[in-house]
């Protein structure tokens, strides 16, 4: 195991870099933040049109959420592989087409946890709000999404989690992510796969836990800062199980 | 100051509003009672549009309110509304809740919303409480807050939704008291309330409703002592001696 680490621990972390493209665990770090960076924006805009007022903007992204909602991320990554370039006409490199996949997907979902969020923010506080003159705009910035969003937490910590899991199916369509890169490994050394896949997993797991912990930190500092914790709302719960599961 | 015209309502097949016909005047403090499901809190909740109508005319101030194209964002901020279940905002602290609009709305600067929200908390006995979060507040302190969360604005007519509902009996003294305030300066309120001590003893007319309609207009003195309509004779007689009636 030590010759194992020590032969291709360079290669795992960066890949071919700097003779060759970026690879690895660099590569699978960049990807799984570069994701999530444009993807929450993208889903709170998804969830905020979902619950928005205007029925031409509410039905199509509703549409578009109950199609990526209803297939498999393999397919979302298979449409931007394939389908994209050929409706586009342009062709995008893996690492591209992997981060549109991931954005696309994960966007749709964190839209749900948006909404769900939103919705879980009684009534009336949207209704004071408007009776005091604000705006949907300004009653969805000032009022309901500083709620939604504390209580959205522990959903999109986990939404985040499954991100940096999902770009491993990078390997598919010839990404050099740190699965990808394991294989290539595992085949050059052949003798400790058990070995090998062992450690891509601790790395992932590592990965993951981190980021667990992180906000699990800042869930506490809210606390001490003595803001009022949000009612559990089912949808919190149901997260909760599903992580602990 | 308000008037509506032959105004009618429906949750889709239930009829909520049955040709309402009514003038409330500046400087009148109106309450509305009758049975739960009469339709009062939908009928003062139309009156800044958290409930649309089907037909009729509503004006405030002479201006059709329901109209298409009005700029509600402008009419709400001149009509303070307060709820059964006060609504403040958790995530903002007392000072916060009364600047937010002001600000937000009405273009104030901080500085000058601030010396105004703590002049209103002064006045509904809070000034003490300004940096608490609503959550450490008592039922009644956080009515007072949206009490004065709702005046920061200078809203020329004030609605209440069932302020004193939801509050523990001990507490619903220090609200009235505080709305009482608000009739002593002249302001005109339309109360839909229980407390039928402050109908008696505030109120300038009281209006009962039953099944979305509205049965009787009377001043607290002759609708308490000489109720007209046999419904509201039956309301009154069922409040004072809730256990008269045989189940």
């Amino acid at each position: 195991m030590i010759d194992l680490v020590r032969d291709y621990w360079v290669y795992f972390l960066i890949g071919q870099y700097p003779n060759g493209p970026l690879g690895g665990l660099a590569l699978t770090v960049l990807l799984a933040s570069l994701g999530l960076v444009l993807a929450l924006p993208f889903g709170l805009l998804l969830g905020l049109a979902r619950v928005s007022p205007w029925r031409w903007l509410r039905w199509p992204v509703t549409l578009v959420a109950f199609a990526v909602r209803g297939t498999p991320l393999l397919m979302v990554v298979f449409w931007a592989y394939f389908f994209l370039p050929s409706v586009t006409g342009v062709k995008t490199d893996q690492f591209s087409t992997m981060l549109i996949a991931l954005v696309i997907f994960d966007g749709v979902y964190l839209g749900e946890i948006v909404r769900a969020g939103i919705q879980g923010v009684p009534r009336g506080q949207y209704e004071a709000a408007r009776a005091l003159g604000l705006g949907h705009g300004r009653a969805m910035r000032r009022v309901i999404l500083p709620q939604a969003l504390r209580s959205m937490l522990p959903s999109l910590v986990n939404q985040f989690v499954s991100t940096i899991k999902a770009t491993s199916l990078g390997y598919i369509i010839g990404l050099t992510e740190a699965s990808f890169i394991a294989t290539q490994i595992n085949s050059q050394v052949f003798v400790h796969p058990t070995m090998v896949y062992l450690l891509l997993s601790l790395m992932y797991f590592i990965l993951c836990f981190g980021l667990s912990r992180v906000a699990l930190m800042i869930e506490r500092r809210q606390a001490r800062r003595g803001l009022p914790r949000p009612a559990r709302s089912p949808g919190s719960l149901t997260a909760t199980a599903a992580a602990n599961a | 100051m308000i008037q509506f015209n032959q105004v009618n309502k429906w949750y889709g097949e239930y009829h909520a509003l049955v040709d309402i016909d009514e003038t409330i005047a500046k400087g009148e403090v109106v309450v509305v009672c009758g049975p739960s499901g009469s339709g009062k809190s939908t009928l003062i909740r139309t009156i800044n549009r958290l409930e649309a109508i089907e037909s009729g005319t509503i004006t405030f101030d002479g201006e059709d309110i329901h109209r298409p194209g009005i700029d509600l964002n402008r009419l709400r901020s001149r009509i303070g509304f307060v709820f059964q279940q006060f609504n403040l905002f958790p995530h903002l602290t007392v000072l916060q809740n009364c600047t937010l609009a002001p600000v937000e709305v009405g273009g104030a600067r901080p500085a000058q919303a601030h010396d105004k929200a703590m002049a209103l908390l002064e006045r509904v006995g809070l000034a003490h409480k300004a940096n608490a979060w609503p959550s450490e507040l008592s039922g009644g302190q956080q009515q007072r807050v949206a009490i004065a969360r709702a005046l920061a604005m200078e809203p020329p007519l004030m609605l209440f939704d069932e302020p004193t509902s939801a509050l523990d009996p001990e507490m619903v003294g220090e609200v009235l008291l505080v709305m009482q305030g608000l009739v002593r300066d002249g302001m005109t309120l339309v109360v839909v309330t229980h407390e039928m001590g402050f109908a008696r003893d505030v109120a300038h007319r009281v209006l009962f409703m039953d099944q979305g309609r509205i049965l009787e207009r009377a001043e607290p003195h002759a609708f308490f002592n000489h109720p007209q309509h046999p419904r509201a004779q039956q309301f009154l007689a069922d409040i004072r001696t809730p256990f008269a009636r045989p189940a």
